[in-house]
């Protein structure tokens, strides 16, 4: 087979009808089109909504939950072994919220290859007194650098700079929507009341807004340090650790491993936020099934045209026929010309997708949920280009496939015959 | 014996539609290097039907065929397709051009594909089977803008590209005014006495017949 005089016969037939040739070529353009700019635009809102929640949780929270001993005195007596024992009324022991022995645990982390980083937290209910009433809050003990390092903690303070709760003694950065009930600006003194009675000033440094409107009501950070002299408590005094792993997929194993090395509750992501990647998923799903439907029928566009070409063209193949090409030869010219057609609209379709990208990337969108977003977010990975190019040339090459056999078939005798 | 170049062994052919019917009835007869013959009958005595069968485009019948003492019967699509590109050339009574191409690259198709010579070979070739029918002027220009008569010229150029065994043409001149029938009867002529070319031309035309060597008669699908 002789391909380049095979490829100059395509061309040729290609250009003789380049109107209809641009028609077919503009259906695939317009769906590759359609399919980048809609893939990126899907994937960019799941980054976002992935992230709004998945960025700033941990891989892995090793903390202490508050609830029954697992180890009842009945369970562990020789005389009820054989029995099965019914408890009832069982109350939470009086175990401490602290994670025991915090410093070996973080000496274990630093060894650990598999851990990116972590961030120490104390978590603890607190009042805010606001005139007569007391507002119920959780104040949030935070290391600040690991806390902007590892969960883009600098992205949700709008007003004042995170850092400045290290830098500044006794201060405190409140929930945008605390913030307002207690009619708190930047560099005010609130007062705050811990569980134990203890009352404290802090200073506003700045406001923190999630986009989760109830979580912005409760929530305060102040620096570790700051905390632990609230409450009364040493310098190791620690009630959780946010672990960040470098491969995420691993966080179930791991947190079994961590529950079981030391001895205590270890939560991993997956559990924590199973319902965020079943929307991801559903998301991208429906996009791809979307951008392969325009895809198909761009297929067929190219399947009718090519079939009316072979119409117009039986002479033609006849006499190809006639003079030494074979089924074989005249198949490859339809093949080359509907992939052609594909090539050629789908680079097209792909150059259009990235610029109607970047025109949905400049279209503002704003919301009070999402304060650092200020246009849409449009994904620009390249799988979505390789994934556009393949399955132009896929469904071109299938578009052209039936017409192309057909050309293959057409019995030349029949043709000249009937002249 | 001179030597053969096609022979055909006792073919018969039938259509099926709408009813059986046989068109050819054992048909035998040599044509050997040299030769120009003619294939005569009337309308409908199975002339046409006979050449698409020597020419292997058809390949729905009895008997056998041989193309340079090779038989043809049992041969894949693909290696019809190659003996006819090498060893024949066909002149129908419409010209068949491609009219995307121009009148060069139109002769030049069928030795591209052969593909034994180099494009710059074959194009020098092409020019020169042009010239020698007196029409290498056109070689630039579309196939489709040129007259009937020239276009008949430049189908009879391109079954000449590579060099084949045989010529084989349906009413070549069916379509042609008298003044370009002689023309391209001259031109096989000349072909099959300077040139020593075998050619075998269908032709209900009694007057051509005559003016070629030898005449093969066929009535009623048999040879008379």
């Amino acid at each position: 087979m002789n391909l380049k005089l095979i490829t100059d016969i395509a061309r040729s037939l290609l250009l003789a009808r380049w109107k209809q040739t641009l028609v077919a070529a503009i259906g695939v353009t317009f769906s590759i089109t359609m399919f980048i700019a809609l893939l990126g635009f899907m994937n960019g809102l799941n980054d976002l909504l992935d992230g709004l929640v998945l960025n700033r949780t941990p891989h892995i929270r090793l903390y202490n939950e508050i609830k029954p001993n697992d180890h009842q005195p009945v369970n562990q007596s020789k005389d009820f072994k054989s029995s099965y024992n019914f408890i009832r009324s069982v109350k939470a022991s009086t175990n401490r919220q602290e994670l025991y022995n915090s410093s070996a645990i973080l000496a274990t982390l630093d060894k650990d290859e598999r851990v990116l980083g972590y961030a120490p937290k104390i978590t603890s209910q607190v009042f805010f007194n606001a005139g007569t009433t007391d507002i119920t809050g959780v104040i949030n003990g935070i290391d600040v650098e690991e806390e902007i390092r590892l969960f883009h903690f600098k992205d949700y303070v709008t007003s004042g700079a995170a850092i400045d709760i290290n830098r500044t003694s006794n201060s405190i950065i409140l929930g945008k929507g605390l913030a307002e009930k207690l009619l708190a600006n930047l560099g005010d003194v609130v007062q705050l009341t811990t569980a134990e009675g203890e009352r404290f000033p802090l200073k506003v440094v700045g406001y923190y807004q999630s986009g989760i409107a109830d979580y912005d009501k409760v929530q305060s950070f102040a620096s570790v340090k700051t905390v632990q002299k609230i409450m009364g408590k040493p310098g190791n005094y620690i009630t959780d650790i946010q672990v960040k792993l470098k491969d995420m997929s691993k966080a179930p194993a791991m947190a079994k491993e961590y529950s079981r090395l030391f001895q205590c509750d270890a939560e991993d992501i997956q559990t924590a936020n199973a319902q965020y990647e079943t929307g991801s998923f559903i998301r991208t799903l429906i996009s791809y099934a979307v951008g392969i439907t325009l895809l198909i029928v761009a297929g067929f566009g190219i399947f009718n045209i090519l079939n009316m070409m072979i119409y117009e063209k039986m002479d033609s193949i006849a006499i190809l026929k006639a003079t030494g090409f074979s089924g074989r030869d005249v198949k490859w010219i339809f093949l080359i010309i509907a992939m052609g057609i594909g090539f050629i609209g789908g680079i097209a379709g792909l150059v259009f997708g990235y610029l109607l990208s970047l025109i949905i990337d400049q279209v503002p969108f704003t919301t009070s949920a999402l304060p650092t977003v200020k246009t849409y977010p449009v994904n620009y990975s390249l799988i979505y280009y390789l994934i556009g190019a393949i399955f132009s040339l896929i469904t071109t090459y299938f578009a052209g496939w039936f017409p192309a056999r057909k050309a293959s078939k057409v019995d030349p005798v029949i043709i000249i015959r009937g002249k | 014996m001179a030597n053969c170049i096609l022979e055909a062994k006792s073919i018969s052919k039938y259509f099926y539609d709408p009813v059986k019917f046989k068109v050819l009835t054992d048909i035998s007869f040599r044509v050997n290097k040299g030769d120009f013959v003619s294939v005569t009958g009337k309308s409908g005595c199975g002339k046409s039907t006979l050449l698409y069968i020597l020419s292997t485009l058809d390949t729905d019948y009895e008997g056998d065929l041989l193309i340079d003492d090779e038989t043809m019967r049992g041969k894949k699509e693909a290696q019809l397709a190659r003996t006819r590109n090498e060893k024949i050339g066909f002149v129908f009574q419409f010209h068949y051009l491609l009219n995307e191409f121009t009148v060069l690259k139109n002769v030049m198709l069928p030795g591209l594909k052969l593909n034994r010579l180099s494009a710059l070979e074959v194009e020098h070739k092409a020019i020169e089977k042009l010239k020698m029918l007196g029409i290498e002027h056109l070689a630039t220009k579309k196939a489709n803008l040129i007259s009937g008569g020239e276009k008949q010229r430049v189908a009879i150029a391109r079954a000449m590209i590579n060099d084949p065994h045989i010529i084989m043409g349906d009413e070549p001149t069916g379509n042609l005014d008298m003044k370009n029938a002689e023309i391209v009867f001259d031109i096989f002529k000349k072909l099959a006495e300077e040139f020593n070319q075998t050619l075998l031309i269908v032709t209900h035309d009694l007057d051509f017949a005559k003016r070629t060597h030898r005449i093969i008669e066929l009535e009623d699908g048999k040879l008379k």
